[in-house]
């Protein structure tokens, strides 16, 4: 029983008005912004967002700590991060996101390790410098050849009045310059982990291009070089998506973050484009990398077939013939796989529905790749979200789509009981509640284990992935068969 | 291209191709300007000696992969266990994602738990309207029984006053006037999350004794702890009460909230100690605890009532059973049945059986305080030798405590203990004196890589592994379990070291 699309708005706004009942009325007021109805030609999906969250009732959403540590600096390979303050925060987040690299840990690579100031009551009440800078002294002596380090501020930092930036200051003049970042990202500040990406993307401008003259000066550019921005390495992607680049006949200079290492960082503003992946946690960096270096930059979409190809031509036409040439080449090279992959995926999942709720560029990114799959997408929503995310949304979705921003536990429990789609695509928190009503599911940041999703190689992989969640014979079973 | 249709290859595999080893060496020659191969395996193999333990165990500021998180996750663990209640954290949010984050990738289960989500304006203000707000939101829209409070380090570090803000959200209308309210104050920066664990408890017990009056029944009390193996545990506990006609409560009983069927309903609470229980659990004669370092504060309260109290060290194997069910014998008066005394004596056939395999063995192991003593005790009832025994939230009189139990056996007299030290200080111990096995959770896995120790997961938290907290690890039957684990890995060992054809073949033995 298929709705039309006047009849699906009427059902969403419904839905929208009896999930909003369940609220205090101050509340159901806020909460009433944060959630719309797509109507096609809008300029956006109608909602609010980052804005505060409302307490007690149960975001999704992390912290700007989260955001800097857990996404930006955390994969930068060769530099070892200091989770600064108690010892929770480094606890929860350690090695939780699958930002896979290459390299010996321990020794020159540190990603899946945890260094934490693990703050004690004296170190609140006396203040943790002291501590911070003989930190600093047992890193350098222990772990002799990492390349710098980063002071991930968590939230007593800020409280207690340290001067984390005069001590990484000091310690890098000691060190004979290495790069010491301290970053501001203690868990209160913002509204989610939106700011501690800001706050992360700043601290690159400020202590590792501000702060270093050429220290490659080796390093012999092309005209073909680029980076890659916003991409996490989550399951391989990043490596997936290089792949493409390097196919084409682009040269990739540096990663950012996942995989990167602090020189690659440091090389980026010889690039002649900066690609962008994730524009919701490095649109800042870029934009700085345009004003200050004159480097342009480019988003681009590498989930599913025809976003992937939009996006190599996209990037092409930044550059001569030999790269028009060679990312036809590449879209054509792929051409059968991809084809092969449809042929076999596609007859299991058309018209299938999905509901979304993800962060940073996915709750719209990954659309045309379901779609590619002749599934559709009914409803999404950003956890940190910006209008510029919601506006770029409108790219993507159709007419009619449930948009929920900053969902609340029981905003997404409702709307997935009523919409019953097919698939939920989410985190972690929201994976077990959605399988337990029998709902099929995947998470969509950590790719539940499995990836890479980006790239050519990726698109086989998510609709393998898709397939065997939704056609899961166990969906069957959750019906006890003498109880009607 | 390596990517196929017919056999689709994810990270596993596909990275293994020629295209992207190519790319990978190309990158890191080209772009990343690391350090040369040789200056990597010469520090690498320093790492490996004595020289280096000695400057790894002379750090006095740096922590390097602790095994231990902080007190509110204990406190969410401690509240869940109650009817129908909901966890509240007052402080900033990412918190709470992340504790919901850490038990949903252990229990493989949903972790329902709210934030008063502070920001800025809360830390310059205090957070008094966050809590009006935030408990009036979780009242109306996830209808708890109870909503137990707890706190960040955020709030703590500002100082907010829970008394103080509840009273006020209370008079604000927020929650009705006889609504409970329990709370805890559980600063990240004491303690861990066992600690958390002890104060959420001691903060809903005395939610309901204080001020009451006790009338002393037979009924005992019951405290699991913080434990990994809550599920089976609990339910194994359950068990053997039943059959030993013991009336008792559970206090804090998540063992069915972090295990919900999935039959089309999302059940955000599910059973857990009643509120009518929890009040009446004054009267009871005693309280027993499974763990007596996540209880100190709890069982001296408790004691303070009037009731008995006693605090065992997470026991595991015959002895430390025996222990355990005398002790409830012995406090409720009711006899050992045979049943378990049956149990017992398939425990004991078991390791007669197996010990063989176990004996000599050298084990270095690493978890909460109250696991290691109970694994440790265990371990020399098999005849093996612990010979590292390392807890980062472990304290001074832990580890005279467990020095003392060392002493106790033949089998322990080789062991060092290691309080308040981490996993990388396990890693020096693990190259410069090797042992056989390393018990621990699954960040354990990067030792078994450094160090070539294979690795047992007894712990928490296990991410990597599957379904392992529905199995006991209490009781003789729950020790059992705990025995087979050990000789599963052991087996596998023994497999995986004999079997090179016209190398090894001897002893890739199909009897064992």
């Amino acid at each position: 029983m298929s709705l039309t699309v006047e009849q699906t708005k009427a059902r969403n706004q419904e839905l929208i008005k009896e999930v909003l009942e369940v609220y205090p009325e101050k509340t159901a007021k806020r909460r009433a912004k944060h959630l719309g109805v797509y109507e096609e030609e809008k300029p956006d999906c109608t909602v609010k967002s980052n804005i505060k969250s409302i307490p007690g009732v149960m975001t999704i959403r992390g912290c700007a700590y989260a955001g800097s540590k857990g996404v930006v600096w955390g994969p930068i390979k060769d530099m070892i991060h200091i989770s600064h303050g108690p010892v929770g925060c480094g606890q929860y987040s350690w090695a939780a996101r699958r930002n896979y690299y290459i390299g010996t840990t321990g020794i020159d690579s540190f990603v899946t390790m945890q260094f934490t100031s693990d703050f004690q009551e004296k170190d609140i009440v006396f203040g943790g410098d002291k501590k911070l800078e003989k930190i600093m002294d047992e890193i350098e002596d222990l772990f002799p050849l990492n390349k710098g380090i980063t002071v991930q501020s968590e939230c007593p930092i800020g409280l207690i009045g340290d001067d984390i930036e005069a001590v990484s200051k000091k310690k890098s003049k000691e060190f004979g310059g290495k790069t010491i970042v301290p970053v501001r990202c203690e868990g209160f500040r913002g509204v989610s982990q939106s700011l501690g990406h800001h706050i992360a993307n700043d601290a690159v401008r400020d202590f590792v291009f501000d702060k270093s003259e050429d220290k490659h000066p080796e390093f012999v550019s092309t005209p073909y070089d680029v980076a890659i921005i916003g991409d996490y390495n989550i399951g391989g992607d990043a490596w997936a998506s290089r792949i493409l680049l390097e196919e084409m006949g682009l040269r990739v200079i540096a990663q950012w973050s996942g995989d990167g290492s602090i020189a690659e960082l440091e090389n980026t503003p010889k690039a002649k484009l900066n690609v962008l992946h994730c524009y919701r946690s490095m649109n800042y960096i870029s934009r700085h990398m345009e004003e200050k270096y004159g480097i342009p930059w480019v988003e681009y979409n590498f989930f599913g077939p025809s976003k992937i190809e939009a996006s190599l031509r996209e990037i092409a036409s930044h550059f001569d013939d030999k790269i028009k040439e060679g990312a036809e080449k590449v879209i054509a090279k792929y051409k059968a796989l991809m084809q092969g992959v449809i042929d076999k995926y596609k007859p299991r999942l058309e018209g299938k529905t999905v509901m979304l709720f993800v962060g940073g560029l996915r709750p719209r990114h990954v659309i045309g790749a379901y779609e590619d799959l002749g599934m559709n997408v009914v409803g999404t929503g950003y956890e940190f979200g910006h209008n510029d995310d919601y506006q770029r949304t409108t790219h993507y979705v159709k007419d009619g789509t449930l948009i929920y921003d900053d969902v609340t536990g029981y905003e997404f429990e409702k709307f997935v009981e009523k919409v019953q789609p097919d698939l939920v695509g989410s985190g972690i928190k929201e994976k077990y509640v959605f399988q337990k009503m029998g709902v099929p599911f995947r998470q969509m940041h950590s790719w539940d284990y499995s990836g890479p999703y980006h790239g050519y190689d990726g698109f086989a992989i998510f609709a393998r992935d898709m397939d065997m969640a939704i056609n899961n014979p166990v969906w069957g079973l959750t019906k006890t068969p003498w109880k009607k | 291209m390596s990517q196929n249709t017919s056999n689709v290859l994810d990270h596993f595999n596909l990275f293994r191709e020629p295209e992207y080893t190519e790319l990978f060496e190309n990158k890191r020659k080209n772009f990343e300007f690391a350090h040369p191969d040789q200056k990597i395996a010469e520090i690498r193999d320093w790492t490996k000696t004595w020289e280096y333990r000695e400057k790894n165990f002379g750090r006095e500021a740096l922590t390097v992969n602790p095994a231990k998180a902080c007190q509110p996750l204990g406190a969410v663990f401690a509240a869940i266990g109650f009817e129908s209640t909901m966890p509240f954290v007052h402080g900033s949010q990412g918190c709470v994602a992340y504790y919901r984050s850490h038990f949903s990738r252990h229990f493989k289960e949903p972790t329902s738990c709210v934030s008063s989500s502070m920001t800025e304006d809360a830390a310059v203000f205090g957070g008094l309207n966050n809590m009006i707000d935030g408990l009036a939101n979780t009242y109306a829209m996830y209808k708890p029984k109870m909503i137990a409070v707890s706190t960040t380090c955020m709030a703590e570090v500002i100082g907010d006053d829970l008394n103080g803000f509840i009273s006020t959200a209370r008079e604000k209308g927020s929650v009705p006037a006889d609504f409970d309210v329990p709370y805890a104050h559980t600063p990240a920066f004491v303690g861990s999350h066992v600690t958390g664990y002890d104060n959420a408890l001691k903060g809903i017990v005395s939610h309901f004794w204080e001020g009451k009056e006790r009338t002393p029944n037979e009924k005992i009390n019951f405290i699991g702890g913080f434990d990994g193996y809550t599920v089976g545990n609990l339910r194994e506990i359950k068990r053997i009460f039943a059959l030993m006609g013991v009336d008792a409560t559970i206090l804090a009983d998540n063992s069915d909230v972090l295990d919900t069927p999935a039959d089309g309903e999302f059940r955000m609470y599910d059973g857990g100690t009643t509120l009518e229980d929890a009040k009446l659990a004054l009267n009871a004669k005693a309280t027993i605890s499974m763990q007596q370092y996540c209880t100190e504060k709890t069982l001296a309260y408790i004691a303070g009532t009037g009731q008995e109290t006693v605090a065992l060290n997470h026991p595991v194997g015959v002895a430390a059973t025996d222990k355990f069910l005398m002790e409830v014998s012995r406090v409720t008066g009711k006899a050992i049945p045979t049943e378990l005394e049956k149990e017992r004596g398939r425990l004991v056939d078991a390791i007669a059986d197996s010990s063989a395999h176990i004996h000599g063995k050298k084990f270095a192991l690493y978890g909460d305080p109250d696991l290691m003593l109970g694994l440790a005790a265990f371990l020399m009832e098999l005849g093996a030798e612990p010979t590292h025994i390392l807890s980062t939230n472990g304290g001074k009189e832990w580890e005279e405590q467990v020095k003392a139990l060392l002493a106790s056996s033949p089998f322990g007299k080789d062991c060092h203990v290691y309080a308040g030290k981490d996993l990388w200080h396990m890693r020096s111990l693990l190259f410069t004196e090797p042992v056989d096995f390393l018990i621990g959770n699954t960040y354990g896995k990067y030792l078994e890589r450094d160090t070539g120790t294979p690795l047992i997961r007894i712990g928490f938290p296990i991410f990597d592994r599957h379904h392992k907290h529905r199995y006991p690890v209490w009781g003789y039957q729950g020790s059992m379990n705990a025995l087979v684990t050990i000789l599963d890995k052991i087996f596998d060992e023994m497999d995986k070291n004999t079997n090179i054809p016209s190398k090894t073949d001897y002893s890739f033995d199909i009897i064992r």
